[in-house]
């Protein structure tokens, strides 16, 4: 049977890893290909590379990266932030990238989403959407979740499901940094109104987290950010806990 | 050894060459024919769109250079899928090397499988140190129908085929590339064949 993904996300900046970082094992916890190495290590199921700064002066840096992490992870990776153009895919791609993740460009442009699928296969093009209620209603919002919009969190979803998006990245600003749990209503419904794999993002805390959002939320992936990084939660251990809940895992 | 890797311009080949280069081999990326028939064992990478990548193929005659090599031939992912007669993607028809047909998988499941699942019933040297139900790395959206040239099958939905051997061609539906240390055995086994 298909696995649930275990995902850790890094933030990059000028190709450094920002986000704290305290592994005791590495040597610089700001390269981000130590830090890949030692996720691919411990039984990471794939990464998140995110570019937050994404300027287009950097991103020869994040090129390089790319092509670093490339050279020495022996597990997919994608990489996200500030990507608008077939050009920068390809380039990303050609670097050894397995899949990239636009966010922001999709919504002012819905057309990148057939562009990019239809050029480099639905496979390796994930649409990230960051939401939260107003209302009661899931609202899709860009940059970085500053800026609202009147999207409908299921109904864009449903959209680049039918545009060729390969994978949805869902975060929940509601979620994102309480450490209470992820959007298990939302994830649920966005899992059985589409046939593509959802990544549930924002609100991972503890294990029981993992547990929930996989079975509650019909995740098909789960990442997060600083409860691995900061080692609150060691991924073999998750993993073995998941096992011990019945649910398909790669130990 | 001397390793090809084909590049007739289908999708990502920098992490198959990558994993080699971890394995300590150089392999080289190449569409010139004289190079590819002189390598010692050879790589058929593919992602994409099977008709656009079979009409790259033509137009460069490896169609007809691909099913004469004598030399042990690697197929992965697309590449597994157009060694076998025909693919329902874009109605497509095969180099016909593996006697089976590659179907799309129906909406019973999420289209594209994407993730980790095993393969069993391992049946090749090219699994050699392999346990049973190892995890593999796949990304797929059409699948290969099981036959007597299947070497190892995976189970979403349906069983298929997940890996094909006939003679010295291979295919293998996963990315051993991307299949951490069980992946890399299995490149370093296609290297020692």
């Amino acid at each position: 049977m298909l696995t649930k993904r275990i995902v850790p996300c890094l933030d990059i900046k000028n190709g450094r890893t920002v986000k704290g970082v305290n592994f005791v094992d590495l040597r610089d916890a700001g390269d981000p290909v130590e830090l890949a190495k030692q996720y691919a290590s411990v039984g990471a199921d794939e990464l998140v590379f995110l570019d937050i700064a994404a300027t287009l002066e950097g991103r020869g840096t994040t090129l390089d990266m790319v092509m670093r992490v490339a050279e020495q992870v022996n597990i997919p990776f994608t990489v996200g932030g500030g990507i608008s153009s077939i050009e920068h895919v390809d380039a990303l791609l050609q670097c050894g990238a397995d899949k990239v993740s636009i966010n922001s460009s999709a919504v002012k442009r819905p057309d990148l989403v057939n562009e990019l699928s239809n050029k480099f296969g639905a496979q390796c093009i994930v649409v990230a959407i960051d939401a939260k209620q107003i209302n009661g209603q899931w609202k899709v919002h860009l940059a970085g979740g500053t800026i609202p919009t009147d999207l409908d969190l299921f109904e864009w979803a449903k959209e680049v499901e039918q545009r060729g998006a390969g994978e949805i990245l869902f975060t929940s600003m509601d979620h994102d940094g309480t450490k209470a749990g992820f959007a298990n209503e939302a994830l649920a419904k966005l899992s059985e109104t589409l046939n593509i794999p959802i990544i549930a993002s924002g609100g991972a805390g503890n294990v029981q987290h993992f547990i929930d959002t996989f079975v509650e939320g019909k995740s098909d992936a789960a990442l997060a950010a600083s409860v691995f990084h900061f080692g609150e939660i060691l991924i073999p251990e998750l993993k073995k806990t998941l096992k011990e809940n019945e649910i398909t895992i790669r130990l | 050894m001397k390793l090809v890797i084909i590049n007739y311009g289908a999708g990502n080949i920098k992490s198959i060459q990558f994993a080699f280069k971890r394995l300590g081999v150089d392999a080289v990326l190449s569409n010139n024919p004289e190079e590819i028939i002189a390598a010692d064992k050879i790589i058929f990478p593919g992602v994409g769109e099977a008709s656009s990548a079979m009409a790259m193929l033509k137009s460069s005659g490896l169609d007809t250079l691909i099913p004469n090599l004598k030399q042990p031939v690697l197929g992965i992912c697309l590449g597994m899928q157009l060694l076998c007669e025909s693919t329902e993607e874009g109605n497509t028809i095969g180099l016909g090397i593996f006697k089976t047909h590659v179907k799309r998988f129906d909406n019973t499941v999420k289209v594209p499988q994407m993730g980790w699942n095993v393969i069993s019933n391992l049946k090749s040297n090219l699994f050699n140190g392999i346990k049973e139900n190892e995890y593999m790395y796949l990304v797929h959206s059409y699948y290969a129908e099981h036959c007597s040239q299947t070497i190892a099958s995976t189970n979403y939905g349906i069983n298929y085929t997940s890996a094909l051997q006939h003679n010295n061609f291979y295919g293998v539906q996963f990315h051993p590339e991307k299949s951490s240390t069980a992946g890399a055995k299995i490149l370093e086994n296609f290297l020692n064949l």
